[in-house]
């Protein structure tokens, strides 16, 4: 089966410690609702804000995530869905958009076979 | 009776020509489902008709032409499949499990695998340019070349483009199927805008001397065609067709012989295509029936009422003006709110119109689209307010892209500067 990167955005700093309680009580259900879609979860992480992040470009050290924005990387998963369609199903359901935020799906790449 | 070889010849390409026009998206949908493979399909599609000028002026065109492309096109896709050993290596075509059938040879049962194709092109997850020129290109069969062209690009910017599309499908994993009913009202809808935007392509080129490209005009009818043989119980693709049908009615009036815009009033009434006109209003009619009006059905219904009056002055407003309200409430677009105050000006009086225009103005939306500022001068116009309208014009002029519009406009704005300046010196 294929697997997606669904990467969270939410507006900057997104610390995972000032979330809303009804984002917080809608992630509970979140993954049962992933599987009931088809799909898998395989790996999934939550980041600190990004206030603690630092951008490194060669030898040039900057604080900051590496692009500036109103919205920032918020965290991560690897879905494991059949297709595209289902792909897109599960992502329309992350609570995220409940804090003004979004996803983006992305395919993981495979290399060619040989 | 044998045919000696230029009959032959002439006999076959007229065949391909018609099959090209006729059965290029089946044969290309069919083998897609078969191969797995978009990019595969479209080679081997092109390659069978190339095939089947030789083999037809030879042995004389089959009876059924879109099965044997079809067959030909597929033999030759599993060939190039097996012998560049990419069946597993590449990313298949997702279709769903055990339709695929890679024996399938038999030529007289060919699914018809159009909607498949037709949704997979005008997949959300496309970028609307993407969605318009992987339609034209797969379903149409329109060369690159002449894609590229309607939409003013280069040639390789356009190959990238459809490049680039065919590549997400398969790397994203956008499966080969119709949405289930669940999504199909909203893809529905996609498609549909598709066709619609390829429609008023044709319809005003955005930019260039003609107003009209009757090739892209006739593409966009193909298409609405064709999606109504395959879903002939979806109203919405019924009023799709009929508003296509029923503003291409009054396309040989819109411009007179210098290429200059002709607006609704003045357009000669006798030169509209009846015969649209009288199919539009039967699918509209057939699409009322259901019950289930959407915004393509009331904007042909609002089309037919101009197309059935004796003059702009007979016309229906109070009618036109009730659809629009209808057409409002299921799709709040500013552009519709901006059309159905032209409807209000012929209800109400201008000055009724000016005021709903202060509010489209003030919402902010519509900023930077020529009709509103060209709408409002007519209105002042109309008002005998010519110092405000000429400023109107001259706003509509610095917006307007498309030749046969600036020249309506900057004649207007003549008049509002210099009321003698329209009138024939005898006049």
């Amino acid at each position: 089966m294929p697997q997606y990167a669904v990467v969270v955005y939410q507006p900057a700093p997104a610390d995972p410690m000032e979330i809303s309680a009804e984002y917080a009580e809608a992630l509970e259900r979140y993954p049962a609702q992933v599987e009931e879609l088809g799909g898998r979860g395989v790996a999934g992480y939550a980041l600190q804000p990004s206030t603690t992040a630092t951008a490194v470009r060669g030898d040039i050290i900057t604080d900051g995530p590496f692009v500036e924005a109103k919205e920032v990387v918020a965290g991560f998963f690897v879905l494991e869905a059949p297709d595209l369609d289902v792909a897109l199903k599960i992502a329309k359901l992350n609570p995220v958009y409940l804090d003004g935020g979004g996803v983006e799906v992305r395919p993981l790449f495979v290399p060619p076979a040989e | 009776m044998s045919l000696g070889d230029n009959g032959g010849t002439a006999a076959a390409e007229r065949a391909v020509t018609e099959a090209h026009r006729r059965e290029w998206a089946f044969v290309l949908a069919a083998t897609a489902r078969v191969v797995g493979d978009l990019d595969v399909a479209e080679e081997c599609v092109q390659d069978a008709y190339l095939a089947a000028l030789e083999t037809w002026a030879r042995e004389g065109v089959p009876r059924r032409p879109g099965a044997w492309l079809t067959t030909t096109a597929k033999r030759r896709a599993l060939d190039v499949l097996r012998r560049e050993r990419i069946l597993r290596a590449k990313m298949p075509l997702l279709v769903e499990p055990g339709e695929v059938e890679m024996d399938e040879f038999d030529g007289e049962s060919i699914p018809d695998d159009r909607l498949r194709l037709i949704f997979t092109c005008c997949h959300p997850a496309l970028a609307r340019e993407a969605q318009v020129a992987l339609t034209l290109r797969l379903v149409c069969g329109v060369s690159t070349a002449d894609i590229a062209r309607v939409f003013l690009v280069s040639e390789p910017t356009m190959a990238a483009r459809v490049t680039r599309a065919k590549k997400k499908i398969s790397v994203a994993r956008i499966p080969y199927r119709v949405p289930d009913a669940a999504e199909l009202p909203e893809r529905l809808d996609t498609v549909l805008s598709v066709v619609h935007l390829l429609y008023t392509t044709g319809h005003t080129a955005s930019s260039g001397t003609d107003l009209v490209r009757a090739d892209v005009i006739d593409h966009a009818l193909n298409l609405a065609r064709m999606i109504l043989a395959l879903m002939p119980d979806e109203p919405e693709v019924r009023g799709l067709l009929a508003l296509v049908l029923l503003t291409d009615a009054r396309r040989a009036t819109r411009t007179d012989a210098q290429g200059r815009l002709l607006l609704l009033e003045e357009q000669d009434r006798s030169g509209w295509d009846r015969a649209a006109i009288e199919e539009g209003g039967r699918l509209l009619a057939g699409a009322f029936r259901t019950g289930r009006v959407g915004r393509y059905t009331l904007q042909a219904a609002i089309a037919c009422l101009h197309a059935v009056a004796v003059s702009y002055a007979a016309t229906d407003w109070h009618h036109i003006l009730r659809l629009y309200d209808q057409l409002l409430s299921v799709w709040p677009s500013p552009v519709v709110a901006l059309n159905r105050a032209v409807a209000v000006s012929m209800v109400a009086g201008p000055q009724a119109a000016l005021d709903e225009l202060d509010a489209l103005e003030r919402d902010g939306r519509l900023a930077g689209y020529h009709y509103l500022p060209a709408i409002r001068a007519d209105l002042l116009r109309r008002l005998d307010r010519p110092g405000e309208a000429a400023v109107a014009y001259r706003a509509a002029l610095d917006l307007a892209d498309n030749e046969a519009e600036r020249e309506f406009l900057a004649a207007r704005l003549s008049e509002a500067v210099d009321p003698g300046s329209g009138r024939s010196p005898e006049g």
